[in-house]
């Protein structure tokens, strides 16, 4: 049977992590297709068809599903599901609100964050924080599963896949979306982002995260935060890397003024290589830090962002 | 209106957790157990919707062993009226607790669910999705701000990109994210005061739901260690290091 992956996206393209859940929806079962529902979601529908390794691209067309409410989205998903051995989902804030429900509906566990496929009904998922990794075993005929993008390699693209319209399940009425505050910013997304320079409570206002964007600019770099800076009003929620909020895994994460905290390193300890810099040396960050600095951040942030070359 | 928390007894989040020898999970013996942080944050909320007279009545649920009493006791002593355990020692995953918490739902018939957004020690983030799927209620997931008026609900969501703006028919579900509120402290007074409030004890069986695992645990393992990497003296040579050595810049 096949997998199906269910994509979110903007209208226009799926996202990234897509890519990634295609690669690890291959490793459940022999043939991968994608769900794109949406309002005038067409052109992302040819996105996903573009990715390698998906066979079909079924693209549902409903009023409904125009922002994504779980409430009109999971009817949609449990309709199809008889059709497919997998159900899976990245786990960002679409994934973790659209996936239980998909999987209570059908009676069935939920594998969250799955960061490896043992076998098609096993799989690998941090716990506490990371710090215990569990191996889970369904017995559900049905396998809901959301995975971890950072722990699969995204698929590329090339591929074309057929693109089939399927019908819509309609809106229920129970939720309606009004809007949104997104945070603007031209850096990379965090979560894909190469490089990542990350904030703590070191930084001491919001104000001086202007000198790390200056740092992420010229890296080319995503900008995190830990939570004690979102708490304090420094950055915007969405910056936040940690246990409840982003895992990323980038080449390099730089991390300032940030203490460590295992909530933190929890969504930031698989980076390829990771840099602190923090004026107390018995700072638990220096525990996973391949290079660290003990030093004052004010000077030397504006020291490295002097010293590395443009991107 | 009642509104419904629900509260889980988790490995304090202060607590260095240590995977246990055999490898079929995590040492809890003899190690500090509190509410889970994200339900701390429901039991506040509800209570601030006590306060403003939005809320009748607070019933704090917990399921599992006898010992969720005082996590229980903890949410009464905060502010909630009555606690309502399902009790078991058996192995309970989200599923289950959201089959447990619907039918608690049912004969209680809230008007509001709150719960926290995930708890700390398997992470799931489902079992308030879950009930709401089986209740056929809405959902307000993550919740940065909730604003209850008649027989609706606005939510401010924390999503990838920043927040969203939802409106939920009422009853839902709701859960919290951490910058819903900050919760309060139970004072000495109230502490006493929560000794006195009821709590109804359950048994799995007697409300019906099938409460055996879905998922079976082959093994629970410690992650694989980063090695210890070095202090270096000056951004010249960090920069050096991350070019030469690392080759990350």
């Amino acid at each position: 049977m096949a997998v199906l992956v269910v994509a979110a996206h903007d209208g226009k393209t799926v996202r990234s992590n897509v890519a990634n859940a295609v690669t690890a929806a291959s490793q459940m079962g022999p043939e991968v297709h994608v769900l794109v529902a949406g309002s005038n979601a067409g052109e992302a529908a040819k996105s996903a068809a573009a990715i390698q390794g998906v066979a079909k691209v079924l693209n549902a067309e409903d009023a409904a599903y125009a922002n994504w409410l779980a409430e009109d989205v999971a009817p949609l998903v449990v309709k199809l599901a008889p059709n497919y051995s997998h159900i899976v989902m990245a786990a960002d804030s679409v994934g973790k609100n659209v996936a239980p429900r998909v999987a209570a509906l059908l009676d069935v566990a939920q594998v969250s964050e799955a960061i490896k496929v043992e076998a098609p009904d096993t799989f690998v998922r941090p716990i506490y924080a990371g710090n215990a990794m569990a191996t889970v075993q369904t017995a559900d005929k049905i396998k809901v599963v959301t995975v971890r993008p950072t722990n699969f390699k995204a698929a590329a693209t090339g591929g074309s896949a057929p693109v089939e319209q399927i019908g819509g399940t309609g809106a229920g009425g129970l939720a309606s979306y009004v809007g949104a505050e997104l945070s603007k910013s031209e850096r990379p997304e965090l979560t894909s982002a190469k490089i990542v320079v990350s904030g703590g409570r070191g930084l001491a206002s919001g104000e001086n995260f202007k000198m790390l964007e200056a740092l992420a600019d010229k890296l080319g770099a995503g900008l995190g935060a830990s939570r004690a800076a979102v708490d304090a009003g420094y950055v915007p929620n969405d910056y936040q890397v940690g246990q409840t909020g982003k895992v990323v895994a980038p080449d390099l994460y730089i991390a300032i003024g940030i203490s460590g905290a295992i909530q933190h390193l929890a969504g930031m300890k698989d980076s390829k290589t990771i840099v602190a810099i923090n004026k107390d040396e018995e700072a638990p960050i220096f525990q996973v830090a391949d290079y660290g600095i003990v030093g004052d951040l004010f000077q030397i942030v504006p020291e490295l962002t002097a010293a590395v070359e443009k991107k | 209106m009642k509104v419904l928390v629900a509260v889980k007894r988790v490995i304090d989040y202060n607590v260095k957790i240590r995977v246990k020898a055999d490898n079929t999970g995590v040492e809890t013996a003899n190690v500090k157990m509190s509410m889970n942080p994200f339900d701390e944050i429901a039991v506040e909320e509800a209570i601030r919707m006590k306060e403003k007279g939005q809320a009748t009545e607070i019933i704090a649920f917990s399921a599992g062993p006898a010992q969720c009493q005082e996590t229980i006791r903890t949410a009464l002593a905060m502010g909630a009226d009555r606690g309502v355990l399902v009790q078991t020692d058996a192995e309970l995953q989200p599923l289950a607790v959201a089959k447990l918490m619907k039918a608690v739902v049912d004969k209680e018939q809230p008007g509001l669910v709150i719960v926290g957004k995930q708890a700390i020690d398997d992470d799931s983030n489902q079992t308030g999705q879950m009930l709401a799927a089986l209740l056929g209620w809405s959902q307000g997931t993550f919740a940065n701000k909730l604003n209850v008026a008649d027989g609706s609900a606005e939510v401010k969501r924390e999503v990838d990109g920043g927040l969203e703006n939802i409106k939920i028919k009422l009853p839902a579900v709701i859960t919290t994210d951490l910058r819903l509120n900050e919760p309060r402290y139970a004072s000495l007074p109230n502490i006493m005061k929560a000794k006195k409030k009821p709590i109804e004890v359950l048994a799995p069986d007697a409300l019906g739901v099938d409460i055996a695992p879905r998922l079976k645990v082959l093994k629970v393992e410690e992650p694989p260690k980063r090695k210890s990497g070095i202090k270096v003296k000056t951004v010249a040579e960090l920069v050096d290091k991350l070019k030469n050595e690392a080759g990350v810049i």
